[in-house]
C-alpha cells in the first residue's frame, strides 16, 4: 500500500485553503460589467397577485432592469421540474402543478419571489425593489397539514384538490393486517419528525452570464450537482443545450442535501443575463436562507407493531403524512416515500410491513432532501416504536432487538419492502457499542446521579440506511427520471502525474483528499502526484453529483474503473516496450515488473512513453493514456450502526446533558479513517441538533416564526458530549471499492438513541412521550404535566 | 399576536378633545410618529419610525373605525406597510367605561406581521407593543397636561399612565373615544409593524 493510500489518516488537502482564507466561493468572483440582482419577495404565505406596478421603481437610480412573471411567461420559460414521479395507490400519476420561476397568478409561501431587480449596485437593486407595488389579495392559507387536507381547506394549487400531491404505499396490506389480526400485543405511536432548516455555512449564491458573440451562458452556482442543474435548466426551463450551457460550482460551503434542487434564482439569473445582457449576482442573504433554501423532514406518523407473547415482531403498520410545501422540488417527491418506506424493516426480521404516505402541499417553502432524507424519519419511527413495545412488554430494550434482529448468515436479505439488504452484521455493531458505552455499568451510574437529585437515562438506536444511489434501472422503476450512475475521467499526464475529472462535488465531504488516495493506491503514486477537478460542466464529462452518501459508493468505483483501464493500457505499453507477453507483466508499488526479472519501467516512465510514442504499438494503441469511466452501482448499499446515548436530566430546570455518545457504524471499506470520523461527528451533531434544538415554526399565517438564529437554535460545540465515535465495519458487497457512504449515518442513528435516553431517563417520573425538539422548557413542562 | 389592556384616563373631556384633535399632540404621543392625519373621522393616517431589535423601518399606517356603538365601543382596524420589512395588519375592539369622572378604555387587539417583521421580530412584538402603548398613553397624558397647563409651569406630570378621556357620554364622546381607539391602534398596529 502507498502510505497515501487507501486506509490512510492523510490530513485534508483542501483544508490549507480553506483554514488559510484563500478559498473560492461564489461571492469571491466578480465578472467584468457585473450587475446584481434582488429578489422581491412575498410577505404572505398565499395571495393572488392582481398586479405587479414597478414603474416607479424602473425610475430608480441605477436600475436596468426589473422583470416579473408576465416577463417570463411572455417568453414560454418553463416551470421547475421535480425529478422523480411517484404514482398514487390506484396507479395514477401524482399531482405535478406548475411552479414558475417567478410567481405569476399567485404566490405561495413567504419568499416566494414575485419581481427581480437588476441593478448597478446590491443595495439600489434593493432599494428599487421597495418602491414596487405588488397588489395582493391575500388568500388563507394552508399550514397545518390535517386542515389542508380537509374539504374546505384554502387551495395552494387551485387544480389539486385538499391539497394531496399524492397517496402511495408500498409493502403487502393484507398480510399485515393478517399479522396484526394473530398478534398478541399490539404497540402503537404518534410520532412527528420535526421540520428543519437546513443552514448550510454558505449562503446560496449565483452569476449568470451570457455572451451575445456565441449564445453561450455561464452560471456559477452554489450546487451539489453542475450537471443535473445544466439538464434540469437547460432542458426544462430554459430550453439550452448542453453545449451552450456551462455550470460552475466552485467551493461550496455546505450543502445537507438543500444545494441539490435547481432553485428558482439560477433560472431567473441565467435567463434575465442574456436580456441585459451583462453578468449578474445575486448572494442570498441568511434571512433569505431561511425562506428560500428547500426545508427538511417534516413528517407526521401513526405507526403500529404487532408482536407474538415472546416480542417477536410480526407485523408493522405506518401510516405517514408528509408535508412537501408549497411547491414540488428536485427530489420532494422521492424522499417521503422511496427513501423512507423502503425502510421499514430497519434492521429486522419483520415479515409483513404495509407503509403508506399521503405528501401535502402546504404554503411553507418546498421540502426536500436534507442529510438523511427519508432514512432519518424511518429511523426515529422504528427506534422509538421498538423501544416503547420493550418497554410495553417489560422486555430489556436490548433484548427485544437482539431477538428481531437480521443475523448475519441471512444475507442477502429481501425486505418486505423493496430492498434486499447485501451485507451487515448487526448484532455486532450492537455489541461493540454495549461495550463500548459501557451499558452494563449504566445502572450504578443511574443510581449516582438519582444520589444527585438528577436523573439519568440511557437509549439505543439500531439503524439501517439505504445510499450509494442508486442502480439506474432500480431507479427507474420507482420514479426516477435519471441515471444515477457516475462518472470519472482519470487523465495521467506525460510526467505520471494525474488529473482525475469526478462527476462528484465536495462540498465539505473531503473529495480532494479521499478521491487521490484512490488514486494513489491504483497507481502506487503519492498522493502530491493527483490532482481531484470537480464542479465545471466546462472541464468534467458528466455527473450525477454529490447527495444520498453517493460519492464514494458510485462516484469512487467509477474512478477506479478509469484507473484500471488506464493500468492495462500500461500493461499493453510495458509488454510492448520490455518486449514481454502481456500476462507476465505485474504492477506493483508503481513499478511494471516483467514477473521473474529484474526488467521494469516505473509509472512515469510508461506515462511518459504513452505521450512520446517513438517506441510504441502504434497500430494496437493509441497514444496518451487518459481513460473515461462510468459506473451504475449494482445495489443501494447499506450502512448501519448502533448509536447510545446517555444523558443526565436536571429536573429542576428540564435541563438535557449528554454524558456520553457511542455511535458505533459500518460504513464498509474506510478509505480515510479522519475524515470518516469527522463525517460521523458533523452528522451526529445534525441528529443531536434535531433532537435537542433544532425546529421550525410556522404560525397560522403561514410566517415563519423561526426565521433567524434568535428564534432557531443550531447546535454548537457547548451541546455536545466527546463523541465516542467507531467503526464495526463489513465490507460492502455491491461495489468494488467494498465501501457503504458516511455522510449520513450520524444524522440518521442518533435522533431516536437520544430522546429514547430521555424517556428512559423520565420513565420513572410518569412521562412517556416527548417531541423533539427536546429543549429544556419541553423537558420540564413535561416533568410538571406528568 | 394578541393583547389585551385596560388603561384609566383622568382629564377633563375638553382637555382630552382637543389633545385627541391636535396633530402636533398625536405626533408628541406616539412613539417615533413622523406624521400624523385626520382624513375624517373614521379615518387617518401615520407614519411612524420604528426599531424593534433589528428591524428598523418607517411605517405607514391607514386607521379605519367600524362598528361604531357610541359611546360604548367600537372596533378600528389598521394596516401597515413598511416596504421589505413586511406588513402587518389588525384591529382591535375598544370598549369605554365611565368611572366616575374618569373613563376606563378596554381594549384587545389582535394582530398579524408578516415578512420580515414576522421572520425576525416575532418574538419581540408582544413585548415591544406593551412597551409603546405604555409610552403612548404616558406621553399623551403629558401632553395634554402639558398644552393646557400653558404657560411654563409643567404639570406634577402626575403618576405614569395618566392621560385625558372621555367622561360623560354626550354628543362628541363619539368622536373622542374614536380617536383613543384610533390612538391606541395606531400604537398598537403600529408597534406590531414596527416590531415585525
Amino acid at each position: 500500500m502507498s502510505e497515501t493510500g487507501i486506509g490512510a489518516a492523510v490530513r485534508r488537502v483542501e483544508d490549507k485553503r480553506f483554514l488559510t482564507g484563500r478559498g473560492k466561493y461564489i461571492d469571491d468572483i466578480d465578472q467584468r460589467g457585473q450587475l446584481y440582482a434582488w429578489m422581491l419577495r412575498s410577505p404572505h404565505a398565499h395571495a393572488r397577485i392582481n398586479g405587479v406596478d414597478t414603474a416607479t421603481a424602473s425610475q430608480a437610480p441605477g436600475v436596468v432592469a426589473i422583470f416579473t412573471g408576465a416577463d417570463m411567461a411572455a417568453d414560454e420559460v418553463g416551470g421547475i421540474p421535480c425529478a422523480w414521479q411517484i404514482h398514487n395507490k390506484d396507479g395514477s400519476p401524482m399531482h405535478e402543478p406548475p411552479h414558475p420561476p417567478l410567481a405569476v397568478d399567485k404566490v405561495r409561501h413567504v419568499g416566494d419571489q414575485v419581481a427581480v431587480v437588476i441593478a448597478e449596485t446590491k443595495a439600489q437593486a434593493r432599494d428599487a425593489a421597495e418602491l414596487i407595488a405588488v397588489d395582493y389579495d391575500v388568500l388563507p392559507a394552508a399550514i397545518d397539514m390535517d386542515l389542508a387536507l380537509a374539504d374546505n381547506a384554502s387551495l395552494v394549487h387551485d387544480d389539486v384538490p385538499n391539497n394531496l400531491c399524492f397517496d402511495w404505499e408500498i409493502g403487502d396490506k393484507d398480510a399485515t393486517e393478517a399479522a396484526f389480526a394473530k398478534a398478541d400485543h399490539v404497540v402503537s405511536i404518534d410520532i412527528v419528525n420535526n421540520r428543519l432548516i437546513p443552514n448550510a455555512m454558505e449562503p446560496r449564491a449565483a452569476i449568470a452570464q451570457y455572451e451575445p458573440s456565441n449564445g453561450n451562458y455561464t452560471l456559477h452556482t452554489t450546487t451539489q450537482n453542475p450537471h443535473v442543474i445544466r439538464l434540469l435548466m437547460g432542458a426544462f426551463v430554459l430550453q439550452i443545450p448542453e453545449h451552450k450551457l456551462r455550470i460552475i460550482a466552485p467551493d461550496v460551503g455546505g450543502g445537507f442535501g438543500s444545494k441539490i434542487f435547481h432553485y428558482a434564482e439560477e433560472a431567473i439569473l441565467t435567463w434575465a443575463s442574456a436580456k441585459v445582457p451583462q453578468p449578474i449576482k445575486w448572494t442570498a442573504e441568511r434571512s433569505e436562507s431561511f425562506i428560500t433554501d428547500a426545508h427538511g423532514r417534516d413528517h407526521e406518523t401513526h405507526a403500529e407493531l404487532a408482536m407474538d407473547k415472546g416480542g417477536n415482531f410480526l407485523g408493522l403498520r405506518v401510516s405517514t403524512k408528509a408535508n412537501i410545501g408549497a411547491y414540488l422540488s428536485t427530489f420532494g417527491a422521492a424522499v417521503p416515500t422511496y427513501l423512507h418506506g423502503t425502510l421499514m424493516a430497519g434492521v429486522y426480521t419483520t415479515p409483513a410491513i404495509y407503509c403508506e404516505v399521503k405528501t401535502v402541499f402546504t404554503n411553507t417553502v418546498p421540502v426536500d432532501a436534507y442529510r438523511g432524507a427519508g432514512r432519518p424519519e424511518c429511523t426515529y419511527l422504528l427506534e422509538r416504536l421498538v423501544t416503547k413495545a420493550a418497554r410495553e412488554i417489560g422486555m430489556d430494550p436490548v433484548e427485544i432487538r437482539q431477538k428481531n434482529m437480521i443475523q448475519p448468515d441471512q444475507f442477502p436479505y429481501q425486505t418486505p419492502v423493496a430492498l434486499e439488504y447485501d451485507v451487515g452484521n448487526y448484532p455486532a455493531s450492537l455489541d461493540t457499542a454495549l461495550q463500548a458505552s459501557d451499558y452494563a455499568g449504566f445502572e450504578k451510574r443511574r443510581a449516582e446521579s438519582e444520589s444527585n437529585d438528577k436523573r439519568r437515562g440511557i437509549g439505543i438506536s439500531t439503524y439501517i440506511e439505504a445510499c450509494g444511489i442508486a442502480p439506474s434501472a432500480v431507479a427507474g422503476a420507482l420514479g426516477a427520471r435519471a441515471g444515477l450512475y457516475e462518472s470519472a475521467q482519470v487523465r495521467v499526464h506525460p510526467t505520471g502525474s494525474v488529473t482525475v475529472y469526478t462527476g462528484s462535488h465536495s462540498h465539505g465531504q473531503g473529495h480532494e483528499t479521499t478521491f487521490a488516495q484512490l488514486v494513489s493506491e491504483s497507481f502506487g503514486i503519492p498522493i502530491e502526484q493527483v490532482e481531484i477537478k470537480h464542479g465545471d460542466t466546462g472541464e468534467v464529462q458528466f455527473g450525477m453529483g454529490t447527495y444520498g452518501s453517493r460519492s464514494i459508493a458510485v462516484g469512487g468505483p467509477a474512478i477506479l474503473k478509469a484507473c484500471n483501464k488506464i493500468i492495462d493500457k500500461a500493461t499493453k505499453i510495458v509488454a510492448h516496450i520490455l518486449e514481454a507477453s502481456e500476462s507476465d507483466i505485474e504492477f506493483k508499488d508503481g513499478k511494471f515488473t516483467v514477473s521473474g526479472t529484474d526488467r521494469e519501467m516505473a509509472f512515469a516512465e510508461v506515462s511518459l512513453a504513452a505521450y512520446v510514442p517513438h517506441n510504441y504499438p502504434i497500430e494496437e494503441l493509441e497514444p496518451g493514456l487518459d481513460e473515461n469511466a462510468f459506473y451504475d452501482p449494482l445495489n443501494f448499499s447499506y450502512p448501519a450502526g448502533c448509536h447510545i446515548c446517555e444523558v443526565e436530566i436536571d429536573p429542576e430546570t428540564g435541563d438535557v446533558d449528554i454524558t456520553n455518545f457511542t455511535a458505533v457504524d459500518d460504513v464498509g471499506r474506510v478509505i480515510n479513517p479522519m475524515i470518516v470520523e469527522g463525517q460521523v461527528h458533523g452528522g451526529l451533531a445534525q441528529g443531536i441538533g434535531q433532537a435537542l434544538l433544532e425546529g421550525c415554526v410556522y404560525d397560522d399565517s403561514g410566517q415563519l416564526l423561526t426565521g433567524s438564529y434568535m428564534d432557531y437554535t443550531m447546535p454548537r460545540a457547548d451541546n455536545l458530549p466527546n463523541l465516542n465515535v467507531g467503526t464495526q465495519s463489513v465490507l460492502g458487497a455491491s461495489n468494488p471499492l467494498e465501501v457503504k457512504g458516511v455522510g449520513e449515518v450520524g444524522a440518521i442513528g442518533s435522533p431516536p438513541a437520544v430522546i429514547n435516553a430521555i424517556l428512559d431517563a423520565l420513565a420513572p417520573l410518569g412521562v412517556d412521550d416527548i417531541s423533539m425538539p427536546a429543549t429544556s422548557a419541553k423537558v420540564w413542562q413535561a416533568i410538571q404535566n406528568a | 399576536m394578541e393583547m389585551s389592556g385596560e388603561y384609566r384616563i383622568e382629564a377633563s373631556r375638553e382637555k382630552v378633545w382637543d389633545g385627541l384633535n391636535d396633530p402636533d399632540i398625536l405626533k408628541q404621543a406616539i412613539p417615533g410618529c413622523d406624521e400624523i392625519e385626520r382624513l375624517s373621522d373614521t379615518e387617518m393616517t401615520a407614519k411612524v419610525t420604528v426599531k424593534v431589535g433589528p428591524v428598523k423601518a418607517s411605517f405607514t399606517g391607514q386607521v379605519t373605525l367600524s362598528d361604531l356603538d357610541p359611546p360604548n365601543s367600537y372596533r378600528i382596524s389598521g394596516e401597515g406597510k413598511g416596504g421589505a420589512v413586511g406588513f402587518a395588519k389588525g384591529g382591535a375592539n375598544v370598549r369605554l367605561e365611565s368611572d366616575g369622572d374618569a373613563t376606563i378604555l378596554f381594549y384587545e387587539v389582535d394582530a398579524t406581521v408578516g415578512g420580515k417583521l414576522a421572520q425576525l421580530g416575532a418574538r419581540l412584538i408582544d413585548g415591544t407593543a406593551k412597551k409603546m402603548a405604555g409610552e403612548f398613553f404616558s406621553n399623551f397624558a403629558e401632553a395634554v397636561a402639558g398644552s393646557a397647563e400653558t404657560a411654563g409651569e409643567a404639570a406634577p406630570a402626575a403618576a405614569a399612565p395618566s392621560a385625558a378621556a372621555p367622561g360623560a357620554a354626550t354628543g362628541p364622546v363619539i368622536d373622542v373615544g374614536t380617536w383613543i381607539g384610533g390612538l391606541v391602534v395606531a400604537a398598537v398596529v403600529l408597534l406590531a409593524l414596527i416590531a415585525g
